[in-house]
């Protein structure tokens, strides 16, 4: 592959031409073959990409990390600051590391080691690159902690990772990463883990960090509203290659590869509510099964025999802006309308009943703490704390809130896999939460539930046959085993399986196809309302944009209600008809899911909402939540977001205020706020 | 009772149900695209594929030694006796087993005394009177010199032939008691590990109590009340070693409870039996399989040990612990025999090397922990 030119002058680091590969069981894995980027002093670049693409080990590979002996590097140099890193020795790289690049990881829960203090941890680095001693280590990291914003830094120096918050574990991480005052922090998915409001925090500081030590960040990440916010240049990969590099600004005022165009298209959002997403598809391909030609040619609606023959190389189509594509047309953008991909279709309008499906009254799920020897229950957490919600037959309800608001518990007690503490769930006439024994088999045929992650939602000892049919079984659709298998192949048709995949193992079969297949499990038993709980936050932007459209399309053919829980305020605007917003067991506003996210009266549901990176948006007022979300076992008195809200008074801290209809408005638009 | 459970006929019993459940589990596992990928990975391995080989020759070995039939008496001339009243063939009070029969050689090469591996003459010294009648101290010639493998024992049997008596013993020990746990332990450990609450307390209680008793202590309170023999020896070992991997199997199932798939049955409405049954067990039998076959070699050594206690299988049942113990006396002599507790070694070592390599082979190729997916 042809070399990159590159501005040599200002380049802290240099990649050219990288090839990471492994050996697996099934033949070498080129997860990087071919990957040129660099980056300035001082300038963030972003590598996007979904699951799959390389992105990672691109970033594990400039730290010499990859794990021996199954991976290598196969070719290409890494120049860091004059060095090329692919022929330091193990010694040298030692002292890069830590010392000249730090790295922070995806996952705060296991990047740090939880047997020694967050001190012990930040004066290790700091003694091994800078030979500090005890006292001294410990005054330069008290500091450290200060300026990754920990408060109390004195006391938090000596305590241990499982006394601090997943937010504050990543700002430790950062404040370890950062002692040494690296020329380049590597940040690979660094608020994947984090919720939207804790993301904000985060990543506020590394941007504020990076002006005041001047260094260079290579972003890691799959979510482009992160990328717009943060970067100033972007490559994106595909394949184990990158396939387009240019400035922010120009990447996304002028995408010119097509899956870079794709991409963007299938982002649910707020422009394309009322539409049907634009999908690519087929799925992400695996580094084994990397076909010749351009990595993208299969998926490719404007592909030709010559894009799956040779490979196309990164070429000028604007001062600083590349891509590796032979469909470019004069203005260096691929022209996609032609091929039918970007006629834009209205989604399917799903006729609204107007009588309820669910009305779940009052809702209380506490957990017992228990504790000594004869286990007495000292207190309770409160997952559930009172909640009202109602689904309409035919309604989507998005159920929005951030990790720890007990949204999960609410989906959990409607499909009775807990048995709730209090409070009424009526479906139909039947109160479930008193249901049992027989009557209740009935009634769980009629609520279904599709899990988040698409891995452990199936028996990987089941052929999918055996998974769609138990539910069958158990409720006797069908009469016998044959009838059961042709309803099976309706279904499975339906969702978009092939119907020869049906005596497959789960493990054969990608994310978005196990989320097809628990999908259908779900539809065989002929349900009124699926509980979808984070039915597609695992997967990668492009499929997810497949499940979504797929769900709507049975709502219209089935008449299905969804609750649809979710940390996605995007996807949940998409999808949803009207949105709950949960904080700490309760809901704090509900209403159309357009009015809440367009004009959203409750001070969490207004920053939850302006926390999300926007793709489209350049100009949103910020607002940034300070702490954490309050531990349920003992929520604040009065509002239970008053701690965190800019707007609390007296009031807020001793009186809870009540779900009200908000004045001038229609009697669905409720809100749980003294402010209001 | 005590003489039917030691009975040969019994033991039998045991060994075809052994074998009826091996072939069924190998049909199971057969259909199974999972164990199928598992199992070319196991013997992708060549240490494992050595392993394998060994392993099924001691089994060959067992069956042979299971299977057995009288002889009918002869008399001197070779002549086959029959009973005077009925017409009858006469046999042999005694039973013989096929690899008696194949051994019949070995078997009859009968010294007088202790003979060293590969002698021509015998280990002691013994007055013989020569044909002139003088009599002197000296060391006689064998019989079948230059034939014992492993020499010959106190009454000139040769050693090499009770070392191959003791694989039966050995397998059936190994075999037996994992058919005992096995069961046993799945079924507690499945059901204190999904239902929790009191039945998980009695559970662990029941099994934390057996696990604090020291268990060579409870075998030989066992064998003194049912007497010493293969098959209490079996029952007791199997009683007190189904508390680990039950512990391990709690443990998973806790797990498994909270995947999804499993909420996803309950959602469902599947009756609680069928998903432990057949949602939970499955995915355990990785464990099983990596613990019963680790657990095989650690219990043919353990019969070792009782036995050199006098706690084991008992003087009747020829076994390589019984080899051990009666070696104690032989290695206190001077000079010391030392053959037949090499052999019981040799033999041991070549059951119990294998059983591990391929125990080893079998979690690196099922273990998820270990695997890189």
């Amino acid at each position: 592959m042809e070399r990159l030119k590159l501005k040599s002058d200002k380049n802290i680091l240099e990649v050219n031409d990288l090839q990471t590969y492994f050996r697996t069981e099934n033949g070498v894995a080129k997860a990087v073959d071919g990957v040129s980027f660099a980056i300035k002093a001082g300038e963030t670049y972003a590598i996007v990409g979904e699951s799959g693409s390389g992105k990672s080990v691109t970033a594990l590979s400039v730290m010499q990390l990859v794990a021996k002996p199954s991976g290598y590097i196969a070719g290409g140099e890494i120049v860091f600051n004059g060095d090329d890193l692919t022929k330091a020795s193990t010694v040298a790289m030692r002292e890069v590391r830590g010392n000249q690049i730090s790295m922070i990881f995806q996952e705060p829960m296991t990047a740090l080691n939880p047997v020694f203090t967050v001190g012990n941890q930040l004066a290790e680095v700091l003694a091994l690159h800078r030979g500090m001693k005890k006292d001294e280590a410990r005054t330069y990291g008290i500091e450290m902690l200060d300026k990754v914003g920990i408060s109390d830094p004195d006391k938090r120096y000596d305590e241990y990772p499982f006394q601090l918050s997943g937010g504050m574990r990543q700002r430790v991480m950062i404040a370890i990463a950062l002692a040494c005052r690296p020329d380049l922090l590597i940040a690979d998915e660094p608020t994947t883990a984090l919720d939207v409001t804790i993301q904000s925090q985060i990543l506020d500081l590394i941007r504020s960090l990076q002006k005041e030590f001047g260094m260079a960040v290579l972003l890691i990440t799959h979510d482009m509203g992160v990328v717009r916010e943060n970067a100033d240049r972007v490559g994106v990969m595909y394949g184990g290659r990158i396939v387009e590099d240019a400035s922010c600004k120009d990447l996304f005022d002028k995408p010119s590869h097509p899956y870079t165009q794709m991409l963007m298209k299938s982002l649910p959002s707020r422009g394309n509510r009322s539409k049907v997403l634009q999908t690519i598809k087929g799925m992400v391909p695996q580094p084994t099964e990397f076909t010749q030609g351009c990595r993208f040619n299969n998926r490719c609606p404007v592909a030709v025999e010559q894009c799956r023959q040779e490979s196309p190389i990164l070429e000028n189509i604007d001062k600083e802006h590349t891509t590796a594509c032979f469909m470019l047309g004069k203005d260096g953008v691929a022209d996609l309308s032609k091929s039918g991909w970007m006629a834009e279709e209205e989604s399917p309008v799903v006729e609204k009943y107007d009588y309820s499906c669910l009305n779940v009254e009052s809702l209380k799920m506490h957990f017992p703490i228990k504790k000594g020897f004869f286990k007495k229950t000292i207190g309770h957490v409160r997952a559930v704390d009172g909640l009202d919600l109602a689904i309409k037959k035919g309604e989507t309800v998005g159920l929005v809130g951030e990790s720890g608001c007990g949204k999960t518990t609410v989906g959990k007690c409607i499909v009775r896999l807990l048995d709730s503490t209090s409070g009424k769930i009526l479906f139909g006439d039947n109160d479930l939460s008193t249901l049992s024994g027989s009557t209740l088999k009935q009634y769980r045929r009629r609520i279904q539930m599709i899990f988040q992650d698409p891995f452990s939602s199936l028996n990987p000892r089941l052929k999918i046959s055996d998974t769609i049919t138990e539910g069958m079984q158990a409720h006797s659709v069908g009469s016998t085993k044959k009838e059961r298998r042709d309803i099976m192949f309706k279904i499975m048709e339906r969702v978009g399986l092939d119907s020869d995949m049906a005596d497959r193992y789960p493990h054969e079969f990608s994310g978005g196809q196990r989320q097809r297949i628990g999908l259908a499990r779900a539809l065989a038993v002929e349900p009124e309302l699926i509980v979808c709980d984070e039915a597609t936050s695992s997967l990668d932007v492009s499929v997810q944009a497949q499940i979504l459209n797929l769900l709507k399309e049975l709502q219209v053919e089935l008449g299905l209600s969804y609750l649809f829980i979710s940390h996605d305020l995007s996807v949940v605007h998409y999808l949803a008809d009207r949105v709950a917003v949960m904080y700490l067991g309760k809901i704090v506003e509900v209403g159309d899911a357009n009015d809440v996210i367009e004009n959203p009266q409750h001070p969490y549901t207004k920053a939850l909402i302006a926390a999300i990176p926007q793709v489209d948006d350049d100009n949103r007022k910020r607002i940034v939540l300070p702490g954490d979300v309050p531990s349920p076992s003992n929520p604040p008195s009065g509002c239970a977001f008053h701690p965190r809200c800019e707007l609390a008074t007296e009031e807020c801290s001793q009186k809870m205020p009540s779900l009200e209809s908000i004045s001038g408005e229609s009697n669905d638009r409720l809100a749980a706020c003294w402010k209001v | 009772m005590k003489y039917f459970l030691n009975s040969w006929a019994f033991q039998n019993v045991l060994v075809v149900l052994l074998i009826l459940l091996l072939a069924w589990i190998v049909m199971v596992m057969r259909q199974s695209e999972y164990w199928r990928a598992a199992f070319r990975r196991v013997f992708k391995r060549k240490l494992a594929r050595i392993s394998f080989v060994i392993l099924s020759i001691y089994c060959v070995i067992a069956l042979l030694d299971s299977v057995g039939f009288n002889q009918p008496l002869r008399d001197t001339e070779g002549q086959v006796q029959c009973s005077a009243d009925t017409g009858k063939v006469l046999r042999d009070e005694q039973g013989m087993s096929l690899l008696d029969y194949i051994l019949t050689p070995l078997r009859a090469s009968k010294e007088k005394t202790y003979s060293a591996p590969f002698a021509t003459h015998q280990f002691t010294k013994e007055t013989v009177m020569d044909e002139t009648g003088n009599s002197s101290r000296k060391y006689p010639a064998l019989k079948h010199p230059r034939r014992h493998l492993f020499g010959t024992d106190k009454v000139g049997n040769d050693v090499l032939y009770i070392a191959l008596k003791g694989i039966r013993t050995g397998m059936i020990i190994g075999g037996m008691t994992t058919l005992l746990v096995v069961p046993f332990a799945i079924l507690f450990g499945v059901f204190a590990g999904y239902f929790g609450g009191w039945l998980d307390d009695i559970i662990q209680y029941v099994y934390t109590v057996l696990s604090s008793i020291p268990s060579v202590l409870l075998i030989m309170a066992f064998m003194i009340v049912y007497g010493q023999g293969l098959t209490q020896l079996c029952v007791i070992m199997g009683i007190t070693s189904w508390t680990g991997l039950c512990r391990v199997l709690r443990g998973e199932t806790m797990k498994l409870r909270e995947m999804e798939y499993i909420q996803a049955c309950e959602a469902m409405g599947v009756s609680k039996l069928k998903i432990m049954f057949s949602h939970i067990t499955p995915n355990l039998m990785h464990i099983v399989l990596i613990t019963a076959v680790l657990g095989f070699s650690g219990r043919v050594l353990s019969e070792a040990v009782l036995s050199y206690l006098g706690i084991g299988v008992g003087a009747d049942t020829i076994s390589w612990g019984g080899m051990i113990n009666d070696a104690r006396m032989e290695m206190a002599r001077s000079p010391i025999v030392w053959w037949k507790l090499f052999a019981a070694f040799v033999f041991m070592f070549g059951l119990v090397l294998p059983a591990n390599l391929f125990g080893d082979a079998l979690r690196d190729a099922l273990d998820p922990r270990l695997r890189t997916e």
